[in-house]
């Protein structure tokens, strides 16, 4: 809750929307913003705290539980959570060999990473979703937002970061000009040059909102399922505000939804993981 | 929601997530299942190896006692032989010493029958000479009655 707001639906929803942001006020000062509009004043030069918090927190609970695990791992039998990873490795390999022709050893460490990262950051959504910022508040925290895929900054961060990885094996493998040509010369195409040349803008067009929506949509798909699966969770703990028997049926419902959303949670994760794989296969074959 | 500096440093949380990935977690565990891979594959070709291996000892096995049964029965057989042969040789042995003996003996007695024979006779003579002198009631000149003697003796 933010402080000295009356308990209402709207504040109760703002308030689990609202990022714990650090920046400069518009005096100059550097701080925690208190509210949206503040936050918002804030400009680029912000950061949430919060978001980065929970998705570095993750992202090296991974690589460490991986890493313990890494350093066991022989060719004998294997056991307990050291089978767990191997299962994820030999699942995360197979969809890779499935879908990548080309050599490069970078490919399948990159799709362990997004889709173990990516589906804890999205397991946080399955935390009751007062638990946290509650704690929070406690220690003095006025903004908690646990689930970071459901804060665009962090799925356009990661999306960003294949796209960067596209452009770069896309000149790479194809050269500047092959990758220009690739942008220019299709997809319609012309034996004769000066039609060849009048097809360029169109053709650039075309491939170019193709090329940026690859990321664009990329990391909209995670967040947008994700900010739902949040937006109903919240919305469901509302419920609890209401009475015996509205809190009973929000219990109830909040288990029914938990549950649906685990498949939502497994499965962005992967979806996630395999267009990043579909996106630079694209950028490693010549068309 | 607005876009801001956590879009960067998400990027660089991805970036160096992607690179520890990369070094320090993906090519342990994928050479320990690649190596593990090997192993059993190589694990299970050897029991294959190991299966044919016993399937050629056992015949092996089979082929050496075949022989080894033959083998016996074939020195049984010729000890067999071997006994037969070495009984009909001590019968004919056995047969010979008989007749040697039986001979031998054959001709002691013949000798000793003789010797008797010759004894009788002179005691014969002996008895002759003094049943004719008690006949005679005399002398009877053994010089001058000799050839008679003699004649006699060759009669009995």
């Amino acid at each position: 809750m933010a402080s000295g707001e009356p308990l209402t639906t709207t504040g109760y929803i703002k308030h689990h929307l609202q990022n714990l942001t650090f920046g400069q006020f518009p005096d100059g000062t550097w701080g925690l913003a208190h509210g949206a509009a503040e936050a918002k004043a804030m400009g680029f030069w912000a950061i949430h705290v919060d978001t980065m918090f929970w998705s570095v927190f993750l992202g090296a609970l991974f690589l460490w539980g991986f890493r313990k695990a890494a350093v066991r791992a022989t060719s004998g039998t294997p056991s307990g959570f050291l089978n767990f990873v191997e299962w994820i490795v030999e699942f995360v390999d197979e969809n890779v060999r499935g879908s990548f022709s080309h050599k490069n050893d970078l490919i399948a460490p990159l799709a362990l990473t997004l889709f173990v990262w990516v589906l804890l950051m999205n397991l946080m959504d399955l935390v009751p979703v007062d638990w946290i910022p509650e704690i929070a508040k406690l220690m003095g925290i006025e903004y908690m937002k646990v689930v970071p895929t459901t804060d665009p900054n962090a799925t356009f961060g990661m999306a960003l970061g294949v796209f960067v990885l596209t452009l770069y094996y896309s000149i790479k493998v194809k050269g500047v000009g092959g990758f220009a040509a690739e942008l220019t010369m299709q997809p319609f195409e012309a034996k004769n040059p000066i039609l060849k040349v009048l097809f360029i803008p169109a053709n650039f067009f075309l491939e170019f909102v193709s090329l940026v929506s690859k990321p664009v949509s990329l990391s909209l798909r995670l967040f947008g399922n994700l900010f739902a699966g949040e937006m109903i969770f919240i919305l469901i703990a509302l419920l609890f505000s209401g009475g015996a028997v509205l809190a009973v049926a929000g219990g109830v419902l909040q288990w029914a939804w938990a549950v649906f959303h685990i498949l939502i949670v497994l499965l962005q994760a992967f979806i996630f993981m395999t267009l990043t794989i579909v996106y630079l296969e694209m950028a490693h074959s010549h068309h | 929601m607005n876009i801001n500096l956590t879009l960067i440093g998400q990027s660089v949380a991805f970036v160096v997530f992607v690179w520890f990935c990369m070094k320090f977690v993906w090519p342990p565990i994928v050479s320990a299942l690649n190596e593990r891979k090997t192993k059993i594959a190589d694990g299970l070709a050897a029991a294959e190896e190991g299966q044919r291996a016993k399937a050629q000892a056992e015949e092996q096995v089979t082929q050496v006692t075949n022989e080894a049964k033959e083998q016996a029965q074939e020195i049984i057989r010729r000890a067999e032989k071997r006994e037969a042969e070495m009984v009909e040789e001590a019968k004919g042995t056995a047969r010979n010493e008989g007749d040697r003996i039986l001979g031998a003996a054959r001709g002691e007695i013949e000798k000793e029958a003789n010797m008797a024979r010759e004894a009788l006779r002179a005691q014969v003579a002996a008895l002759s000479v003094a049943g004719a002198a008690k006949i005679l009631e005399q002398e009877v000149d053994e010089g001058a009655h000799a050839k008679m003697l003699d004649n006699l003796i060759e009669q009995l």
